[in-house]
């Protein structure tokens, strides 16, 4: 058990308040790296909850643990693109290196080896996360060298003997071999606004409402992938009553093959932290929070500097920029391990320190949100832009995109191609473009948004015409594409948070890809819904049965139609979590029909002789049957 | 009447007050809409899904979404009640549910809607997972293997102080209702069957109670769920 007075102390930092219970739980885990029985039952009196109610909330989180860790915990990403990069060998090595299996802890305690979501490092995979400390590009020369510098009780920092990533990955407070791997540059990435210039001297010429409808002029929508228009949001934030009003920085990149935010994150903090100061100021917000995923604790130091540089040149706290009574600060708060936090109302669960379980609405977040007050919750990209928009004005900005999509959009390329990265495209953007842009010269998917997203090729396919089945793999309301030739990244044709995973002409689409999709969200779903706990499993089994050619007719239609029950799920990842399967029959559904049984209505690989076999060798005798011919 | 608003339900009009779910109104005019998760009292968390309607094309909870004038809602259609019932196939599949051996049977409201919406064979594979017994307290069986994960007795039994003696356990499908240990050995009596009263399946017995009621006697057995 965790020392009482430590506990105590933990608890009195966040003055017995059950509603910070992530970071109790945190803190706690930097102590221990579990949550013992005892300590559970001491933070339960101490938190008048009863003991099952905070295991409710550590059992949740992929970085908790109620049993003991090893004193090295090494997390491998198992995000398909680790996997397309030998993922399997590297995992083989750690496992043979430490002598554990994965997802347990080797017998001297000094290795755990665990198996984790993508990290968000998807442009340097395989990547793992080794007590907070983020490995990328590994090889099994490199896991063997790890390992023994770990035995040998070296340090993680010195383990890390290559150079620092680029930028501010070599600063001080950040000391991280990963790399940003910026390639295009537009209007956004562009480094053309000195920070704080905005808060600075901008926000004086703007009353709150005007803010908030420069924005809208400028139809910026949500960057996280669902697209919902920023100003509008802020509108209903600022009509909202409340005692207080909270902005929210979302910055739980977890749809696999996503890494923008964290480049952002990096690169951009300040801006960032000035876009959250802008909603703020327009809302009359006074309670900030950047909920961190905890895959990027690495960045945590590194952003709380650039929080108190700001705090001391005035542009958090009270009387913000001048402008009297404007009084806002931002704290971090670390998530622990939950794809579904990115949904902004497990998020703010989550904030209360409870399991990431998305809210029903209405009442919506902007309504009624963390501890109940209006809440404006906004993705990393999304406030970056705003700054930008509201220095070079909504006029400026509209000049770029298409009409119903406006701007620019960062995507994040991994996978088959010669340049993984960043990417700053303008939206309109045919794919084939995107393509040549990355070096991918043979391709034969492209998973556009993520798994939650769409497979496609580059061919056309306008000779489909399927609207219905479109409906099936966008969320309920989200309009559907009317057409499907010369694709293009839109919100009305392609739309998409950034990830962009490309797949050549050797891979297995669905024996690999489409399988650690499904994985992903039958891993990732917080059960709460009995749709979403249950379907993309039953989905999956099924897959399964085709691969392993038991597939008939029947069976891809079932699956398209089993789809639709997903979409009365109450969140996004729900609704969306059948999109790999749907989306590949949709788009490659001549590889299904390569695996099924085409000519019958039922599975006729039963073979009733071969089947009893044992049985006769048993009880040495023979049977009899009579089907035979 | 300033309250006063009009929703029509599959081309019903129906008049109502504001302030009240869609379920509710729903159910002061004897439209049926079925549920499972949701029970009287205790705040609405929509986890089961088998209250789903369509709002204007949408597909909503209407134990969760507060009725507003002019709203024009589906309820009682194929596609919904498809929807539905494959939900109910869902829990089934999921879990172990052997009906004849339930000591639940009757009073169950997962076999009741079975039977409404005419489930023979579900549609999916049965999975027939590994789920375990927790016998370990003095007066509760809690019998996982039937538990759909709905939440009720996790929102409606708490001590005085407001400690809920059961919770959620693990994410996705490893989740777990549990009964906590310390608390539980103390349960009272009245809690106790309370626990088992609001558990819509069978997967809470207080122990050597689950027969009192004889089959043939049972909410269920001679009126059908929604009659």
């Amino acid at each position: 058990m965790i020392e009482k007075s430590q506990i105590t102390q933990i608890l009195q930092n966040y003055k017995n308040d059950r509603y910070r219970l992530m970071d109790i739980l945190l803190d706690l885990h930097k102590i221990q790296n579990y949550a013992d029985t005892e300590t559970i039952s001491y933070l339960a009196a101490a938190l008048k909850m009863s003991r099952v109610e905070i295991e409710e909330t550590i059992s949740f989180y992929h970085f908790f643990s109620m049993e003991p860790k090893g004193k090295y915990n090494i997390y491998l990403t198992d995000s398909i693109t680790a996997n397309m990069k030998n993922r399997k060998g590297i995992l083989e090595t750690f496992e043979h290196e430490c002598d554990t299996k994965i997802n347990s802890v080797s017998s001297d305690g000094t290795f755990g080896l665990f198996t984790t979501s993508c990290i968000g490092m998807n442009d340097q995979e395989p990547a793992a996360i080794i007590n907070d400390v983020v490995f990328t590009n590994l090889t099994a020369y490199r896991v063997r060298e790890l390992v023994k510098g770990m035995r040998n009780g070296l340090n993680l920092e010195d383990l890390m003997y290559e150079n620092y990533g680029d930028g501010n990955n070599a600063d001080l407070d950040v000391r991280s071999m990963v790399c940003n791997n910026i390639r295009k540059k537009s209007i956004i990435l562009k480094k053309d606004y000195k920070p704080y210039t905005f808060v600075k001297s901008g926000i004086k010429k703007f009353t709150p409402a005007e803010v908030v409808q420069e924005i809208e002029n400028s139809n910026l929508r949500g960057r996280g992938g669902a697209g919902f228009p920023t100003g509008l949001k802020w509108r209903f934030g600022s009509q909202s009553q409340g005692e207080h009003r909270v902005i929210i920085c979302n910055a739980d990149e977890g749809e696999p093959g996503t890494f923008k935010d964290r480049v952002l994150l990096t690169e951009y903090p300040e801006m960032m932290f000035e876009g959250m100061v802008a909603a703020a100021y327009a809302t009359g917000s006074d309670i900030g929070v950047l909920y961190l995923r905890y895959e990027y604790t690495y960045l945590v130091r590194f952003l709380n500097r650039i929080l108190d540089s700001m705090r001391k040149q005035g542009y958090l706290g009270k009387n913000i920029g001048g402008v009297e009574g404007f009084n806002f600060d931002i704290r971090i708060q670390l998530g622990a391990g939950a794809y579904v936090c990115g949904e902004e109302s497990a998020l703010i669960e989550s904030m209360e320190g409870k399991r990431g379980e998305p809210r029903d609405k209405p009442p919506f977040p902007v309504e009624k949100g963390y501890l109940g007050y209006p809440t404006i919750v906004n993705n990393v990209e999304t406030l970056v832009t705003a700054v930008k928009i509201l220095h070079f004005g909504a006029k400026w900005y509209s000049e770029f995109g298409t009409n119903d999509s406006l701007g620019t959009k960062l995507l994040s390329i991994s996978g088959d191609c010669k340049f993984p990265g960043i990417y700053e495209v303008e939206w309109g953007t045919p794919l084939t473009e995107v393509m040549e842009m990355c070096g991918a010269d043979d391709v034969q998917a492209i998973q556009v948004g993520g798994p939650s997203g769409m497979m496609v090729s580059l061919k056309d396919l306008s000779h489909l015409n399927s609207t219905q089945l479109m409906k099936w793999y966008k969320p309920s309301g989200m309009e559907v594409a009317e057409r499907f030739i010369d694709r293009r990244l839109s919100y009305s044709d392609l739309p998409t948070g950034g990830s962009i995973m490309i797949f050549n002409n050797q891979r297995d689409l669905l024996g690999e890809v489409v399988m650690n999709f499904m994985e992903f969200f039958i891993e990732e779903s917080c059960g709460s819904c009995s749709t979403c706990r249950n379907m993309p499993y039953v989905m999956k089994t099924k897959l399964k049965k085709i691969l392993d050619g038991h597939g008939v007719k029947s069976d891809i239609e079932d699956l398209l139609s089993w789809g639709k029950t997903l979409k009365a799920s109450r969140c996004g990842l729900g609704q969306t979590a059948g999109n790999p399967i749907l989306s590949s029959i949709f788009n490659f559904r001549h590889l299904y029909e390569k695996h099924i049984q085409s000519l019958t209505e039922y599975d006729t690989d039963f073979d009733l002789e071969k089947s009893v076999q044992s049985y006769q060798k048993f009880v040495q005798k023979e049977p009899v049957l009579f089907h035979m011919k | 009447m300033e309250n006063q608003i009009k929703i029509i339900i599959d081309g019903q009009e129906v008049l109502t007050e504001k302030g009240k779910t869609i379920l509710e109104v729903a159910r002061e005019n004897n439209i049926f809409i079925p549920t499972l998760c949701h029970f009287m009292g205790a705040d609405p968390k929509a986890n089961c899904r088998v209250c789903t309607i369509k709002i204007h094309n949408r597909m909503m909870t209407s134990c969760t979404t507060p009725a507003a004038d002019g709203m024009e809602i589906e309820n009682n259609t194929p596609e919904l009640n498809d929807i539905r019932k494959s939900i109910i196939e869902l829990l089934f599949v999921s879990g172990n549910h052997f009906c004849p051996t339930c000591e639940k049977s009757g009073d169950c409201e997962l076999q009741a809607l079975a039977y409404r919406y005419q489930m023979m064979v579900p549609r999916f594979p049965y999975d027939f997972p590994q789920k375990k017994i927790d016998s370990s307290n003095p007066k509760i069986l809690k019998e996982q293997n039937r538990c759909i994960s709905c939440k009720r007795c996790i929102k409606t039994i708490k001590d005085e102080q407001g400690r809920h003696y059961f919770a959620f356990r693990n994410r996705g499908n490893k989740i777990e209702v549990v009964l906590d240990p310390d608390l539980g050995i103390e349960i009272s009596d009245e809690l106790a069957l309370m626990a088992m009263k609001n558990c819509p399946v069978g997967s809470i017995i207080y122990k050597e109670k689950g027969f009192e009621k004889p089959i043939g006697t049972r909410k269920f057995d001679k009126t059908p769920i929604g009659s």
